[in-house]
Formats: C-alpha cells, structure tokens, sequence
C-alpha cells in the first residue's frame, strides 16, 4: 500500500511529513475503499496478474476493509503524534529520526498486508514485517528495560511465527493451495485428518502468541509498558487488532465456523481462556502503580472481551469482538496517548507522579477521562456499544455466569481507572512542582481520538453497523 | 421524530423560548439545557463571587419556570417526548414527561432555588474552600437529576443515574479531609457497583426479553416473562438502584454525612436518594405494570425488605446522638415506604409512594437546613449539645418542629396525606402486616425526631448566651421550606390529579 521510503528523507522532520502524509493518504484510500466493498462487494486484485489459485491475490471484503480502515485512521493520528516525542523525549539524533519513522511506517504495511492479502503465505510473510519492525520500535525506548522487553517478546514472536509457519505449511501439503478461498474449498474433503487437527492446533497456538492470549500474554507487559508512549499507542491500537483478524479469518473463512467450533471444540477452549483472562488481568491491573503497565494490563483483559466474542460463535457475539477492535482501539489509542503527553511534562508514568495533574493538564488529564469511560464501557462512548453486543451474546446463549462476569471486570476497569482519576484530580500536587499543559501538537491528536471515542458512542453506523454486516459474513448468514 | 428535527428544535430552542410561547418539546430540553450551560457561567466567574451565584439562583429560577411551564401539558394529558440520539437501532436516548417524572422535575426544581440561597449563606458563613466548584457540580447534578425525570426510556434513565452519581461525589468528599475521602470512596463504590452489577445487567436483561426498553405504561414485561424470573429480575432492579439505600446496600448514605449540610440536603431531598425511590417507581409502574405485579406476586419479598428497612432504620435513628446522623437514617426509614407503596403494587400504594417522593423531600430539606444552620451558628453536631438553643434561635426550631410533624405524617403537614394514601394502599391489597408496620414506625418517628425540638425548647440551659440565629440566607429558605410543608397539605389534590393517571 505504501511505500517506506521516508528513510531517504535526511531532515527528521522532513521524514516525519511524508510519513504522515502518508499515513493519511492510506487513511483516505481505506475510506474510499470501504466505501466501494459496502457499495459493490468483494473485490479480488490479483498481484502481477497471475491469475487467482497460483498468484498471490489480494481480496478486500467487508471484514478487511473496515480493518484497513482502523489500522490506517490509528496510524495516521499516532503518527500525527509521533514528532514532538520522537525528538524531546526519545531524543534519538537528527540523523535516526528517519530509521524511526522507518519502521513505522513498516510495520504499518506490513499490518495492511496481512489485512488486505488472500493469501495464507502471503499473511505470514507480512506478519514478519510487521512483528520485525515492531521489535525495533520497542526496543528503542530509552528506557533500559525496552530492551529485555523486545527481546522477551521476540522470542514470544518467533515461536508465534513458526507455529503459524508450519500450519500453513501442513494446509500446504494436505491441499496444494495457498490461496484462501481456494483453502476453504479444498479443506473440507481432507478436514477428518490428522494433520489438518495439527495444523489448526499450530495456528490457534501461534496467533494466541501474537494476540496475547491469555495465558500467552506474557510479553505484552513489559513491552507495553517499557516502549516509548507512541509505539505503545499504535502497537496496542493496531498490532493485537490484526492478529484477531487473523484468528477470525482463518477460523470462519478457511476452516470455516462447523470445523473451527463443532470439530474441534475451539469454544470450549476459547471461553475458559477469555474469561479467566479478562478476570485475571482486571484483577492485575488494580495492582499496577505504573499507568502503562496497568493499561498494559487492561489491553490483555480487553483482548480477552474480544475472544469471548468468538467463541459465542453468533452474530451478535461477533458483532462485539468486531466492533470492540475498533472501540478499544479508539479507547486504548486515547489513553496511551494522553499517557504520552503526561510523560511528555513529567518524564514518568508512576501513578504517585500525577498528583494535581487535573489541574495543571486539564487538556490531556480531559482525554484520559473519555478515554477511562469508554474504556469502562459508560454510555454515550464507544466502548458502551461492544459491551452492550456482548452481554447481548452472553444472553441470548443463556450464559448467565459470563454476563454477570462481564460487568464485574467492568467494575474492576471503574476501580483502575478511578484510581488514576482520584490522585490526579483530588490530590494537590506537590510543592513547588510546575506542570505545563501539553503541547498541542501533541493535544491535537489525542483529543482526535477522546472525541471519536464519543463520536462512535453516539453515531454506530460504522462500528456496529459495519461489523454486523461482517459478522453476518463470516457467518455465512444472509444479511 | 427524525433526527433533522431534532436538531432544528435543539437551534430554535432559545428563539422558541425568548420569542414565541414554548412548546414542550422546547420546554423539556430548555430544562436540561439550563443547569448544564449555567457551569459554564458558574465556572467563568470564578472570582466574582456574588456573579457565581447570582448565575446558579438565576438559572435556578428559570428552571423552575420551565418545569412548570410543562405542568398544563401534561395534566391535560400530553406526553410531550423529544429523541436525542439513536446509539444502536433500537437503543434512543429519549426525554418524556409524564406525571411521576413531573412530580420528581417539580420537587428538584423547586428546592434548587431554596438549596442555592442556602448554600450562599451556609458555604460563607463557614468559610468553606473550593466553592467553585462545589456550584458547578451542583449544577451538574441538578442537570442529571432532572434527566433522570424526564428519562423516556431506562437507558436514558441510567445514563443520567450514573452521571449523577461522579457529579456528586466531589461534593460529598467536598473537605478533602482522609475521612471525607474515605466515605466518598464507600459512596462511589456502592452506587458504581451497584448500577453497573445489578441495574445494567436487569435494563440488557429486560432489553433482550421485552424487545424495547421504553417507558410503558402497563409495562413491558408482561407475558414476557414468567415464574421466579421476574422475583430476580426485580431483584436486580431495586438493589441496583442503590440510591433507593434497600438495606442492605445504605452504608453510603450516612457515610456521606461528612459533606457540608447543603450538600446533605441535596443527598436527602433534592437529587440523590429522590431518584434512587423515582427509579424504582418508574421502573415498578412502566416496565413491570402493578397489575402484573399483582398477579404474579413477585414483589411479595421486596415488601418485607422495604418494611425491615423501614423499622430498621428508624430504631438505629434513635441511636444516634449526631443531628446528621439521625436524620441519614431517618431517611433511609422514608425512603422504605415509597418502595413499600411500590411493592405492594396497587394504585393507592404507588400513588401514596410516589407523593411520599415530593412530601418527604420538602420535610427533609427542612430538617437539614435547620440542622445545618444550627451548625453555622453554634458548630454543634450533637443532639445532647443543642438543650435549649430553641429559645435562642425560635425560627429555626419552629421550622423543626413543622418538618418534623410532616415526616412523621401528622396533619396540617404534607406528609400526612402520603402516609394516608400508603396505608389505603395495605388496606387495599389487604396486607395488615404492612399497615402495622408504618404504624409503629410513625410511632418510631415520633420517639426519634420530637425529642430533639422538644430539648430546644424546654430543656433548660446556660450555654445558650451570645448564640443568635444563623444568616438570614439560611433562615428564609428553611422558614420557605416549612411553610411548604404546611402548604403541600392543602394543595395534595393537586398532586393527587396529577398522579392518579398513571395508577390506573
């Protein structure tokens, strides 16, 4: 989609133009591409002109494309965000500025890609991309620490990699296709095999990695919390947002719904895990005195909401997890970002740190807020409409035990939350401590997304609307 | 109505209401429109005292006209409705007025103006910090207090709840001080927790089995549901509304004692706890109907909770030799019998609970403003303290006295009519129990809230010297309130005609 040229540039700044300008323009074309799906159906862009089964194909549905839109719109506002942090607070020198804006911008494609491809090997080939660049944006932390961080998790990443790997390759070599549909098609007629079994077993494994899947979500802590604000923003907003597109696209499309939840029990698994990891990570996050550790927290409790979706395997239960990737991309985004520009003023996330910062930073202290409810799941924000869908699902199963659990982990979000809430807003700050608003080149961006967080509460066309449809989709369910 | 409309309605409303003679539409979003823009007046003249409050006693008084200004409409029969936003098909945000809603607007309403006036003279009179602040959320609370009575439907309903809920918990921890702190996390913990495990799980609960969360009348639920499911969806229902302090989820309210006196009387009478019972009367008369209630029998047990609550509550009042304290629980004693008159779900017991909502709050208001301006004068908190201090301040005890009468339901008061109505409501439903139950606990009434006027009075005392009345801000509004107390007993019909629609 775009092409990471930004490296050319050898002014910082003038790196960080163009990549923002890119981020943008995809941003545009997503839009316009969604705009064409919704109006006309698939559409299939075969690569090089080989025709489908033997090139690779790119095939935009309507699940793709409103991912596209998410990854681009989140990339584009972080990136709007990125500058003033990248030289006051990374402080990387004049001439690395544009390795930064680099892997960024990789790391972006590298997620369209496997969004947009359809094909199995060619997801693979992008997810490395992706999962490459995004250990170099970890790592560059000036934080000690990012260092074990990005190399805890990639070594979680690689085994992730290979995992995905060699089920593709044992799909390979029970059907001779790569192609997905093509998958799909053939994968039937050897579905009773043991090899298949495994191969569906590897793929569950290793996107779990990649998505932090609990009990898999032990590197997303520290790197979270040890990277710097704006590639926690973008990874948190994007990169486990992709991975569940993958779990959802290779379990409903290719294996298909009656493999994925009726030959293999995948629900039985998937609910235990989903629950006990939103229940667990709430439960952690109350206990974190570092804001972005505790988010961190958060973000894996989330992702659980997201599985839990899945594994209720109907309309309405998709319909959550598909529109809670955007929400909580929107929520998460809001929050890392108002995190930023916290640390941007005071050099530091510990809670303690931010007494009396309501006061000093009403601005970003503002979003933070947005950013919690909906993070809560309050009415009127966003993160009310994936909540509703999903206790909906939980209903119309007759999970009683599960709605109830949901609202009781939003309870838990109210406690973490509040927290931060109580001492920046009702504790004075401390003597002689001078805190500035933010600057608005970062406040600008920030406040993008707290004031989309609102937007999608109230006006759910595209998040719920949209993702009905492709729950409906890959459901196989007539619209 | 589509939602151009509503837009074009929400531009024309300040030229409808300057200009033309309002509609009610108009009227119904002008009322949440003035509190919510008087913060921002408020917030502007932060260092203009006498402006800050001028704003908040101005648009207190222009509320109070709008609100009647929908009175006419819906006596006549009219249920004006305005929608604001479609979040998922199915899910609007939606404004009504209808009488229960009218009679809570009305009560909100007409105790702002009286609440801010006191405030002036209680918040200078005590030096009080942060009082910027403490207007603002007040208008805040105001704002969602009059959301909740005008809630179409129960999303609307529990989306102002909870706003009204973080707007008032700044003024409960208004001192600041670790105590303050530590009962406004008790206040926040238990109302958060509350609406967020019970009350949202029963709204997506009944959502999913009726098909529609809108204010009915007859309610939505019936035929929809069936065997004990309805008992535990009622269940949910009133422990989530923990403002309606069901024991045994009270604590917060005389936890929340340690707020300034305004803020109390806000807590007791004006908002808070009013919305809690209004909630539960709503939700019995228009989402389960009586009718249904009557003949599944669900709301047996609540019945027996809210008289526990009611006799309960009263014998720990007696206890308590803090004013506030004992009136918290008096409070909680009261608010047992708008749920008593819900449960027993027949028109006489809704109607007697629902004026106990307007009866109790004009009452209380009373008793909190006296205690708070013998606190402005003496800075006594212990009833044991106060011998003979109504000699010294006449009006204030006076108006004591009166509130104390109306609460516990003796004519000329207001109250005694509500207390009439609920007990033609046991009469009617034939559960005696429940008539001996609010007769012992007037009886209670009179043993905890008589001894204190007559202390004031007749016990002699020598610590009375150099102690006069408190400020005149403080006195007019509690001799205002108590003179309504005996006026609400002789303009009762008129709520009564109001009422009895929606009984029916």
């Amino acid at each position: 989609m775009s092409a990471p040229l930004s490296f050319l540039f050898r002014p910082g700044r003038a790196a960080w133009l163009f990549a923002t300008a890119t981020c943008w323009l995809t941003l545009l074309m997503a839009i316009l591409l969604l705009r064409q799906v919704l109006a006309e159906g698939p559409i299939s862009y075969p690569m090089g002109s080989w025709p489908v089964p033997w090139g690779i194909e790119y095939r935009v549905d309507i699940l793709n494309a409103y991912m596209l839109v998410l990854v681009a719109a989140i990339s584009a506002v972080v990136m709007s965000f990125a500058q003033l942090i990248v030289e006051r607070r990374i402080r990387l020198p004049e001439h690395k500025q544009p390795w930064f804006y680099t892997a960024y911008l990789l790391c972006m494609t590298g997620l369209l890609g496997i969004t947009i491809t359809g094909d199995a090997f060619n997801v693979f080939v992008f997810l490395e991309i992706s999962s490459l660049s995004s250990y170099v944006l970890i790592s560059i932390g000036r934080d000690r620490r990012a260092l074990t961080a990005a190399y805890q998790y990639l070594i979680m990443g690689t085994i992730g990699a290979t995992f995905i790997l060699i089920s593709i390759g044992l799909m390979y070599v029970m059907t001779g296709t790569l192609n997905m549909a093509d998958l799909a098609a053939r994968l039937p007629a050897v579905a009773h095999t043991r090899t298949i079994h495994a191969a569906f077993a590897f793929l569950t494994v290793g996107v779990g990695l990649k998505l932090a899947l609990f009990p898999l979500h032990l590197w997303l802590p520290n790197a979270y919390a040890y990277a710097p604000s704006v590639v926690t923003a973008f990874l948190a907003a994007t990169a486990t947002k992709v991975a569940i597109y993958v779990l959802l696209r290779f379990f409903f499309t290719i294996f298909g719904p009656q493999f994925s939840f009726e030959t293999m029990p995948l629900d039985l698994i998937l609910l235990p895990l989903a629950l006990i990891g939103v229940f667990s990570a709430s439960l952690v996050a109350i206990f974190q005195d570092n804001i972005k550790r505790m988010l961190a927290y958060s973000s894996v409790a989330q992702i659980g909401y997201m599985i839990l979706g899945i594994s209720f395997v109907s309309v309405t239960g998709l319909t959550a997890s598909i529109s809670h990737l955007f929400n909580h991309a929107l929520m998460k985004g809001t929050l890392f970002m108002a995190l930023g520009c916290v640390s941007f003023r005071i050099g530091s996330t510990q809670l303690e740190r931010m007494a009396g910062l309501g006061q000093s930073m009403p601005w970003t202290m503002g979003a933070f807020v947005i950013g919690g409810l909906s993070l809560i799941g309050v009415p009127l924000t966003a993160g009310f409409i994936s909540k509703w869908y999903l206790i909906l699902g939980a209903l119309e199963k007759g999970w009683w035990p599960v709605a109830v659990l949901i609202l009781l982990t939003s309870l838990m979000a109210v406690i973490y939350i509040w927290r931060v809430v109580e001492v920046a807003y009702f504790k004075p700050a401390p003597e002689g401590q001078i805190v500035r608003e933010a600057p608005l080149a970062l406040l600008i961006p920030t406040w993008t997304l707290a004031l989309a967080n609102l937007y999608f509460g109230l006006e759910t066309s595209f998040n719920a609307g949209v993702a009905r449809q492709a729950a409906e989709m890959l459901l196989g369910v007539a619209p | 109505m589509c939602r151009g409309q509503v837009n074009r309605l929400k531009l024309n409303t300040l030229n409808d209401a300057l200009l033309t003679p309002m509609t009610a539409e108009s009227a119904l979003l002008l009322a949440l429109f003035i509190p919510l823009a008087s913060t921002l007046f408020i917030a502007a003249n932060y260092d203009r005292p006498n402006w800050r409050e001028g704003a908040t006693l101005l648009a207190s008084l222009l509320l109070l006209g709008t609100v009647a200004s929908l009175l006419p409409e819906v006596m006549a029969g009219g249920r004006p409705t305005v929608d604001l936003f479609e979040l998922v098909p199915g899910l609007t945000l939606r404004l009504t007025a209808e009488p229960l809603g009218m009679v809570f607007a009305g009560v909100a309403a007409l105790l702002w103006p009286l609440n801010s006036l006191y405030s002036i003279g209680y918040m200078r009179g005590n030096q009080e910090r942060h009082q910027t602040r403490f207007y603002v959320c007040f208008a805040i609370a105001i704002t969602s207090a009059i959301g909740i009575a005008f809630a179409g439907n129960l999303l609307t309903l529990f989306i102002f709840y909870e706003a009204l809920t973080l707007s008032t918990y700044p003024l409960v921890t208004h001192k600041g001080t670790p105590e303050s702190m530590q009962a406004g996390r008790l206040y926040l913990g238990i109302l958060l927790g509350t609406s967020i495990g019970f009350l949202l799980l029963a709204i997506i609960w009944t959502g999913w089995m009726a098909g529609t969360l809108e204010f009915t009348p007859g309610g939505i639920l019936a035929g929809k549901v069936e065997g004990p499911a309805v008992a535990i969806l009622l269940a949910l229902f009133m422990f989530g509304i923990g403002k309606a302090a069901l024991m045994p989820f009270h604590r917060w309210l005389p936890a929340a004692m340690v707020a300034p006196t305004p803020v109390s009387a806000l807590l007791h009478a004006v908002a808070v706890v009013k919305a809690g019972v209004f909630a539960v009367m709503k939700v019995v008369v228009y989402v389960f109907g009586i009718d249904f209630l009557h003949e599944t029998g669900a709301s047996q047990w609540l019945m027996w909770v809210a008289a526990l609550t009611i006799l309960l509550a009263s014998c720990v009042a007696m206890t308590k030799d803090n004013l506030k304290a004992r009136l918290a629980y008096s409070t909680i004693s009261q608010l047992g019998y708008v749920v008593l008159g819900a449960a027993l779900a027949t028109s006489m017991g809704v109607i007697g609970g629902s004026m106990q909502i307007a009866m109790h709050a004009m009452g209380k208001i009373t008793l909190f403003f006296c205690a708070g301006a013998i606190y402005t004068a003496t800075h006594k908190t212990e009833i044991s303290q106060m011998d003979g201090l109504g000699r010294v301040m006449p009006f204030t005890y006076a108006a004591f006295l009166i509130g104390s009468l109306s609460i516990i339901g003796l004519p000329p008061m207001g109250g005694s009519w509500s207390k009439w109505y609920l007990l033609a409501g046991t009469a009617d439903a034939g559960q005696w129990a429940m008539m001996a139950v609010l007769l012992i606990s007037s009886l209670l009434n009179v043993a905890y809230l008589l001894p204190i006027a007559a202390r004031g009075f007749f016990t002699p005392t020598t610590q009375a010297a150099g102690i006069r009345e408190a400020p005149l801000a403080c006195v007019v509004p509690l001799c205002l309130t108590a003179f309504g107390c005996v006026l609400l007993f002789f303009y009762a019909d008129a709520l009564y005609t109001l009422l009895a629609p929606i009984a029916r």
